[in-house]
């Protein structure tokens, strides 16, 4: 089976502090994996050592028989896209320009786009639904845009490993499927592999192939959202009380209310507060 | 079908015209306006007379002719290097440190000039035209940014942050050993005063060749970089993940720029804020991209000190102002006048 990213045994401090303890992640092309797992349990940790922004301690990030980490910059980049959580956004650029950026890879070092890579920005655009905002300054888009014109830039990239640290973070229902779908359709028309970093966990496991839930620094479930979405272990994990009821294309997570005058069951132990 | 494609952003041709007006301009003036009053249209003449294919016959007498091509614009074309080497060193540190209101100086350039000028002035009692104090100067300031570059790596982490806030350090450090030296020799307190502020009044030819190497290899580098700086614009961290290899870029970006400013010191002292208002002018008025910004940065720079440099020796002629003096007095109102048009036309 051929496999377009693997970390294996990935261990990564930051400030000293064990963030990553030995983690394995793989995804194929085509496919999308999805990180969950409560606050501080290194889910962006993750996501940023498979970029090769941060360094392990230990571990291996291979694309194909290449190792990630020694890899150059041009050369990563040309092979991972990488959409971060709160992207930085410069002050006046404009939709356009900024998908441009996208193409850096792509081009010589001191060179600048062609016709071609304004094509392809413009093409992207136009295919998140954004086209008509090329001119526009990204500040004064909405989130729901903006999220779609980060995006726009990584597949400018034209790579196929996408990375996407919480995607759909700041967006309202309706916008959080878009995006989701966007993604979905793209790696399914292009076999783009995509890993993925999620809050939502009904929505997580409405779209990842795979589900990795880290806790601790360690992966301590994978598989399937039916096998790794359980009420038993969203409280051993999350410290959470809900429901977890079987929906039409996949696990529905519903949280409870905390039972009123403490007639309910003790709080569990938190595994991050004890580990 | 698409509508009419929107353009990405470029630099408009308007600006660099207007830009080589500017500079036109301030060569122009430079060369006619001073102590002895000279037609224009002679000026004019003398300097078409120099120029290959063109020549001509000059209406200048030889003394006439030697204060236009042996004292005015020698001094005209060092203002010029000097303005557009501050003015780029600027708006790349700017780009470097993403962050709009750093100048040159900001490693400490200026203070390991300072330093070293005031150690050569104070030893050797060296006056203030000493072909001393040039070398001085360069090695100071290229000798303090290399510290602060040194001191920011060994804080451990090689970010942007670390090294400004080595370069704080550096300069206040080498700004208590200048001022400590200078008030334990206050007989030379007038010298080194006097090339603090800036002056570019012994400029001869051999000043101009002395910094022409520096200037055409600083600025074609910087200008080479102008779309690199827009990709650093998005953080160390995803431009790395755009294929920048920042720490490297960083690097040749940071030892580019202090040696733009070293040469501009070396021949002019260290002359305030042109480093700083031209490039956020330029940033205001035509564009915050730095394919926009480095470009005219240089242009308007040169034009903006020549002109100063005009004022420091003809306002209160025959005394001279210093032209660091000149570019503060003049720059910052003029600099708040384009804070608050570019305000208005955003509203």
């Amino acid at each position: 089976m051929t496999v377009a990213l693997r970390g294996e045994g990935i261990v990564a401090d930051l400030g000293g502090v064990r963030i990553l303890d030995g983690v394995s992640v793989a995804v194929e092309p085509g496919a999308w994996v999805s990180i969950v797992g409560p606050n501080g349990a290194g889910k962006t940790t993750l996501i940023r050592v498979l970029s090769g922004a941060l360094r392990p301690q230990a571990g291996r990030i291979e694309i194909g028989n290449d190792d990630v980490t020694k890899l150059r910059a041009r050369e990563r980049a040309r092979r991972i896209a990488l959409v971060p959580q709160t992207p930085v956004v410069p002050i006046g650029v404009t939709a356009l320009d900024y998908v441009l950026l996208g193409r850096t890879p792509h081009l010589p070092f001191f060179g600048s786009e062609s016709n071609d890579d304004l094509e392809i920005a413009h093409g992207t655009l136009g295919r998140l639904g954004v086209g008509d905002l090329a001119g526009r300054d990204v500040e004064s888009c909405s989130g729901g845009e903006r999220q779609r014109i980060f995006l726009a830039r990584a597949l400018a990239q034209q790579a196929p490993i996408l990375l996407l640290d919480e995607p759909t973070t700041a967006l309202d229902i309706g916008h959080q499927q878009e995006v989701l779908d966007l993604v979905d359709g793209l790696r399914a028309e292009h076999g783009i592999a995509v890993v993925s970093t999620m809050h939502d966990l009904t929505l997580a496991g409405l779209y990842a192939d795979e589900l990795v839930l880290l806790g601790g620094g360690r992966v301590v479930e994978r598989g399937p959202a039916s096998a790794v979405l359980t009420e038993d272990s969203l409280r051993r994990h999350f410290g959470a009380r809900v429901s977890v009821l079987p929906g039409a294309h996949g696990p529905v997570v519903v949280p409870h209310r905390a039972p009123a005058n403490g007639a309910g069951e003790a709080p569990p132990a938190h595994p991050i507060a004890s580990g | 079908m698409r509508p009419a494609a929107v353009a990405p952003t470029v630099l408009r041709p308007g600006w660099v015209v207007g830009g080589f007006v500017a500079v036109a301009v301030a060569v122009v003036l430079g060369v006619t306006i001073g102590a002895v009053a000279l037609p224009v249209r002679d000026v004019l003449g003398e300097l078409l007379s120099h120029v290959p294919l063109v020549g001509g016959k000059s209406a200048l007498s030889g003394p006439q002719a030697a204060i236009v091509t042996e004292l005015r614009l020698p001094r005209v074309v060092l203002g010029l290097m000097v303005g557009g080497l501050l003015a780029s060193a600027g708006a790349c540190y700017q780009g470097v440190f993403r962050n709009p209101l750093v100048d040159p100086y900001l490693l400490g350039a200026a203070a390991g000039a300072g330093l070293t000028v005031t150690v050569v002035i104070v030893t050797a009692s060296a006056s203030t035209g000493s072909p001393a104090l040039p070398v001085a100067a360069f090695a100071g300031a290229l000798g303090a940014v290399g510290l602060s570059w040194f001191v920011g790596r060994a804080s451990g982490r090689r970010s942007a942050a670390s090294l400004l806030l080595a370069g704080i350090a550096i300069t206040s450090f080498l700004t208590a050993i200048q001022t400590y030296l200078q008030q334990r020799n206050s007989d030379t307190i007038r010298q080194v005063y006097s090339w603090i502020l800036g002056r570019l009044s012994t400029a001869d030819w051999g000043d101009v060749f002395l910094v022409l190497p520096y200037f055409v290899v600083t600025v074609a580098v910087l200008v080479a970089h102008r779309r690199v700086l827009d990709v650093l614009a998005v953080g160390d961290e995803e431009a790395s993940a755009l294929g920048i290899p920042v720490a490297r870029t960083r690097l040749v970006l940071v030892a580019t720029a202090s040696m733009a400013t070293a040469a501009a010191v070396s021949v002019s002292g260290l002359i305030a804020f042109v480093g700083i208002i031209i490039p956020h002018a330029v940033r205001l008025g035509a564009g915050a991209s730095y394919r926009i910004i480095l470009p005219l940065s240089i242009l308007y720079g040169a034009a903006f000190l020549a002109l100063a440099d005009l004022l420091a020796r003809t306002a209160l002629a025959p005394a001279e102002i210093p032209i660091g003096v000149v570019t503060a007095f003049v720059g910052a109102p003029f600099f708040i006048l384009v804070l608050r048009t570019s305000a208005e036309a955003r509203t």
